[in-house]
């Protein structure tokens, strides 16, 4: 085996990709919230439709959006490759366990959260990426220019209470998951100093609630704008 | 036999390097072809299976506990000495050795002790080197204390946890011997017999733990690295484990057992709490240094306080006895171990002791807090505080604690010369399980320094004179010598499991402790050392065919572990009484009431006792035979040892 | 006190094994548990039956041979150890149930005992310093800022007793392996084998069969010596930046 492989299928190797993974699709989120937010401009969507069509063309974002998928595999095989082998290092269970005493319920509950996660991923990428991609689109007049209108899709989509509870109890869960997995990339990166380490813990913290209250935000507003 | 303790001619400060020049080496490419057998992996074992797998030779090392790392050196709290004299406060090693020859009370060798003093340097050089993370000053230098008895400071420690941490040291070096492939371990092993061919340890016989399989070693040297049978006493600071099986069943095959009847009682331990109680947890002395023991000084006092008619906080300044600072004024709460102990007791015998069962004395931080702050104590004690209180339920920050002494050491052993080696040629013993540095009292932080000293520095190089004189010839385990003494003990073991008595192990073991308590702990008597020894026959006869060892040979049986051991422990406790009944004087642990100055110091009898009194075993049921090695002081003066 | 006492009893390795309940009665608040098991062991002796096997030696919580996973817990409801709990931790007739630490690289040998030579092996694959015995400079030639001394002995306490591995949900031993690491890596007595160390201990472990650390913090929480998980942290540190850069392909 070579050094890289054999790194790579250690324990804490495979704890290096999630990690790294896990850092990269948090900054994943924070550049999507930031193009999502402008579902919400008084503009009636064509600063988001513009949002859309530069990323939809840009060379560089294809690249990016290829490796953000390709990071999403290895984030989810590799904790399915974890969580099996950490199963086996316990083949028998204990019979009483308080474990809620010494640790969070979201640090043994990653696997859960993670899979409804992706779960909710599978949903919300059949119903805009998808649809973005290969449905047919309605199009839009924006300065003269045609541009597919996905503001209209999304739109439509938030105007379903289902819908948006769906989404709503996902980024639930996605909190709870950022609530540990932030501040434990940076543990499996080895970054813990006493100066820095309650600083990431407190980003961490307001990150885990920020952001997934931020995503949420905009069904629900789309969804009351949508009744009037 | 004329015990021969090879303590080499000339001036004390010469005999260790003009002995290293003079002893026979063993070739380096011929240490390959020699196997030694180390038993017990505390800090003697363990550095001496290390340093004996660098020089090269096979080791193969024993230990009974599931780690080599759970050998009771790590329970050491206060710290190691070493004359290294960093404090600039006159130390030496002139002054260490004539510390602890003053310190044991004048019945140590003043050869064994020099060298002792003259290789602790080397010592903590060695564990600096292994990363043992030694306690340091703001400079970067190491930071040393005071401790127990001594005018300079020498203590060289880690937190409270000195021997934890050197016995990790030495548990390193060992592992990398391991990794090395020139160290076999067998954890869970317990070594049940020695054996002799042609009146040389040959190697052991040993059962695993786990599998109850009796098994043969064989070697060109045993090295014993037992520790010390303080668990004679059932209630000791001993660990659970703690026994004298393998160096009993040395002194059956031949090794001489020496002043079996020294044993050092530690004056700071957690006091009995009931008949529940199965070991006493001691507190480092170290404590003695800021705490200030007192008691009640009066009876009248004592008793309301037993009662719980009044705390100790409420008690004034003039109702209260520092005893110790005002019998000894120049030494004061830091006097010996021994002295720190037997006042303890004179005053509970008085009745003015503080416990429920008014068995305890007062160590008192308060004033300590007042001066230099609860953080400074905290820093320096806050581990012992915190297990004080988890222990008592009390905290030590707000009420006195209470203390009194305990089995702690054991400073008998078996006899070993100038080289380690017991009467039996070929049979080494190391560390706390011999006899030879202590003399009659140990000093605090020397029982590490005595350890690693022997395993690290002396007997790498004592132990290669005897086998360069001795042939390759590696002897099978098929010969009769190992299958007769393999036998022995399969029939000792199915004895034990077929009595099928109505007592359990625990029941003998707790008499056999009182006995030994009561008349041969802290003041001994003839009369009562008398009555004591017939009590021991009658318990022996009485384990022997009313003991209930449940279970069968063939698994994990602690039950069939202790059995053995406390047989052991029965037969070592007549030999305690005995010795204690022909040395007929007062020194260090050993306290003969008939012999005391008039105001209760102990009095030697330089004399007619200056002697290693070591014993012979003749057999079963027959008085052991007494010989003598006469202790010859060059160097020291022999005074009574006065802390006033 | 009286109390009902559930616990694991498998005669050897390859037997099955379940739990059983015992009564224990008078129990006094000032016994350690082990003395209340020491009680129980000498009913069961006296009526004929085998004791409760356990493992246990010092009992002054610093030998790291006692064990016993507790009401849940390792080492029991304290953050200490199992011989250093006592009963006034406990209420009168509470059922206690009584349990081996569990990890496929912890083998139950008896009852409560496990075998535990997998840490043995993780520190003979490397958590030493290379010295032989004599040679070595004179204590004081290397300073050693008293901070640095200060976080190497807060790693250098572990006890080796695997409460990190039992309280861990993936039976991980990074705490016990980490405190190791961290505390030769923070010496300068540890820095010339500083790489090919984490290298190797750390696939010593992971050959072991001890899970992966998914820093739920719960060995941090539950050593009876409150190591910290910052090494942990720092063994991350050192086992990668050790990959990039040995030039020793270990």
């Amino acid at each position: 085996m070579s050094w890289v492989s054999k790194t790579l299928s250690s324990t804490l190797g495979r704890k290096l990709l999630m990690a790294l993974t896990g850092l990269f699709l948090i900054l994943f989120l924070v550049v999507h919230l930031a193009g999502n937010l402008q579902l919400l401009l008084p503009d009636g969507g064509d600063s988001f439709n513009v949002y859309a069509h530069t990323m939809a063309n840009n060379p560089f974002i294809k690249v990016v959006s290829i490796g953000n998928f390709a990071f999403i595999l290895l984030h989810v095989i590799y904790s399915i490759v974890l969580t099996q082998h950490n199963k086996k290092s316990r083949p028998v269970a204990y019979a009483m366990s308080n474990e809620g005493k010494s640790s969070t319920w979201a640090s043994r509950n990653m696997g859960i959260l993670g899979t409804v996660i992706l779960i909710f991923l599978v949903v919300h990428l059949k119903g805009f990426w998808y649809e973005a991609k290969f449905g047919t689109l309605p199009t839009t007049m924006i300065d003269g220019e045609s541009f597919s209108d996905i503001y209209a899709i999304v739109a439509a989509a938030y105007a379903n209470i289902w819908y948006v509870l769906i989404y709503v109890v996902s980024m639930g869960f996605l909190a709870f998951h950022l609530s540990h997995g932030f501040a434990s990339a940076f543990q499996t990166l080895g970054l813990n100093h006493v100066k820095y380490s309650p600083l990431i813990q407190k980003v961490g913290a307001g990150f885990s609630i920020l952001i997934p209250a931020l995503f949420a935000l905009i069904p629900i507003v789309m969804y009351i704008q949508s009744l009037s | 036999m004329i015990l021969d303790s090879k303590i080499p001619a000339g001036p004390v400060a010469e005999k260790w390097t003009k002995h290293k020049f003079n002893v026979k080496l063993v070739n380096p490419a011929n240490k390959r072809k020699y196997d030694v057998i180390v038993v017990g992996t505390g800090l003697a074992g363990a550095s001496a299976a290390a340093s004996l797998a660098e020089l090269g030779y096979n080791v193969k090392a024993f230990c009974f506990q599931d780690s080599p790392r759970r050998a009771h050196s790590i329970a050491a709290q206060g710290g190691i000495n070493a004359a290294k004299n960093y404090q600039n406060d006159g130390d030496s090693v002139y002054r260490l050795f004539y510390d602890t020859v003053k310190g044991g009370d004048y019945r140590a060798r003043e050869g064994n002790v020099y060298r002792l003093a003259e290789v602790s340097v080397s010592i903590i050089d060695q564990c600096v080197a292994q990363g043992v993370p030694f306690a340091r000053e703001y400079g970067g230098l190491l930071a040393n204390r005071s401790f127990g008895g001594a005018q300079v400071s020498r203590t060289f420690y880690a937190r409270g946890q000195t021997g934890q941490q050197l016995l990790l040291g030495a548990y390193s070096a060992l592992s990398r011997q391991v990794a090395n492939g020139k160290v076999k371990l067998y954890p869970r092993t317990e070594m049940m017999d020695v054996v002799t061919v042609d009146g040389k340890a040959r190697g052991i016989i040993t059962r695993n733990l786990i599998t109850g399989a009796v098994e043969s070693h064989s070697a060109h040297a045993v090295l014993l690295c037992t520790g010390g049978y303080g668990n004679v006493f059932f209630l000791s600071t001993n660990a659970m484990g703690s026994n004298v099986t393998a160096a009993w069943r040395a002194h059956k095959k031949g090794a001489y057992m020496a002043n079996p009847c020294f044993t050092q009682i530690h004056p700071t331990c957690i006091p009995v709490s009931g008949d529940h109680q199965s070991k006493l947890t001691l507190m480092s002395e170290s404590l003695r240094n800021d705490g200030r023991v007192w008691v009640p000084a009066t009876v009248t006092m004592a008793e309301k306080l037993r009662k719980g008619q009044i705390k100790a906080n409420d008690i004034p300044e003039n109702e209260r006895d520092y005893f110790l600072e005002r019998k000894y004024p120049s030494f004061g709460n830091l006097v010996p171990r021994d002295v720190a102990s037997r006042n303890a007791k004179y005053v509970c015998d008085e009745g003015r002791g503080v416990n429920e069962t008014g068995e305890a004395v007062f160590l008192d931080f308060r004033d300590a807090i007042k001066r230099d702050g609860r953080k400074t104590i905290e820093g320096k004690y806050g581990n012992l505080f915190d297990m004080y209180k988890q222990i008592t339920g009390e905290d030590p920050y707000e009420v006195p604690m209470m203390i009194y002494p305990a089995v702690h050491y054991t400073m008998g052993g078996l006899w070993v010369d100038y080289n380690l080696m017991t009467t039996v040629p070929g049979l080494y013993a190391l560390g706390e399980a011999n006899f030879s540095d202590h003399g009659a009292n140990r000093l605090g932080a020397s029982a590490l320094m005595q350890g690693l000293a022997d395993g690290y520095f002396v007997i790498p190089y004592t132990i290669g004179d005897y086998l360069a004189q001795t042939p390759y010839d590696k002897i099978p385990t098929d010969h009769p010598e190992f299958k007769k003494a393999e036998k022995e003990v399969q029939d000792r073991i199915q004895k034990l499991l077929t009595i099928k008595g109505e007592k359990t192990v625990d029941h003998f073991h707790k008499r056999l402790g009182k006995i030994m308590w009561n008349y041969c702990g802290m003041a001994r008597t003839e009369e009562g050392l008398k009555k004591a020894k017939q009590m021991i026959k009658d318990l022996k006869a009485e384990f022997w065919t009313n003991v209930n060892v449940l279970g069968a040979n063939e698994e994990l049986n602690q039950s069939l572990e202790k059995a053995h051991r406390v047989a052991d422990f029965i037969e070592l406790g007549e030999l305690m009484v005995d010795d204690a009944l022909n040395r007929n004087e007062s020194c260090g642990g050993h306290f003969r009431e008939e012999y005391q100055t008039p105001d209760g110091e102990a009095l030697r009898d330089d004399e007619n006792f200056a002697y290693v009194a070591a014993w012979k075993y003749m057999g079963e049921g027959q008085e052991e035979e007494l010989h003598k090695e006469p202790l010859v002081f060059e160097n020291v003066k022999l005074t009574q040892r006065s802390y006033k | 006190m009286n109390l009902t006492l559930k616990i694991w009893r498998q005669k050897n390795n390859s037997d099955k094994g379940g739990f059983k309940e015992y009564k224990v009665s008078d129990i006094s608040k000032d016994m350690s548990f082990l003395e209340m098991l020491d009680v129980l062991n000498e009913q069961l002796t006296e009526k004929g039956e085998d004791p409760v096997h356990f493992d246990h030696d010092c009992r002054e919580g610093i030998c790291g041979m006692c064990s016993l996973y507790i009401n849940g817990n390792p080492h029991g409801p304290l953050q200490t150890t199992t011989c250093q709990l006592h009963m006034r931790s406990f209420n009168d007739g509470e059922t206690i149930t009584i349990e081996p630490w569990r990890a496929k690289a912890f083998p139950v040998m008896k009852d409560l005992v496990v075998d535990r030579s997998a840490f043995d092996r993780i520190i003979q694959a490397g958590g030493y310093v290379s010295v032989n015995t004599g040679g070595v400079p004179d204590a004081n030639e290397i300073p050693i800022p008293k901070t640095i001394a200060d976080l190497a002995m807060d790693a250098a306490q572990c006890i080796g007793c695997g409460a990190c591995v039992a309280a861990c949900k993936n039976a991980s031993a990074m705490l016990f392996t980490s405190a190791k690491v961290s505390q030769l890596a923070l010496l300068p007595q540890g820095q010339v084998e500083r790489k090919r160390r984490a290298e190797k201990m750390v696939a010593q472990m992971d050959e072991e069969g001890f899970g992966a650390c998914t820093n739920t913090g719960a060995c941090e929480a539950q050593c009876p010596k409150g190591i910290s998980i910052t090494n942990i942290a720092r063994m991350n540190r050192e086992y990668f930046s050790a990959v990039v850069s040995n030039t020793e392909l270990v």
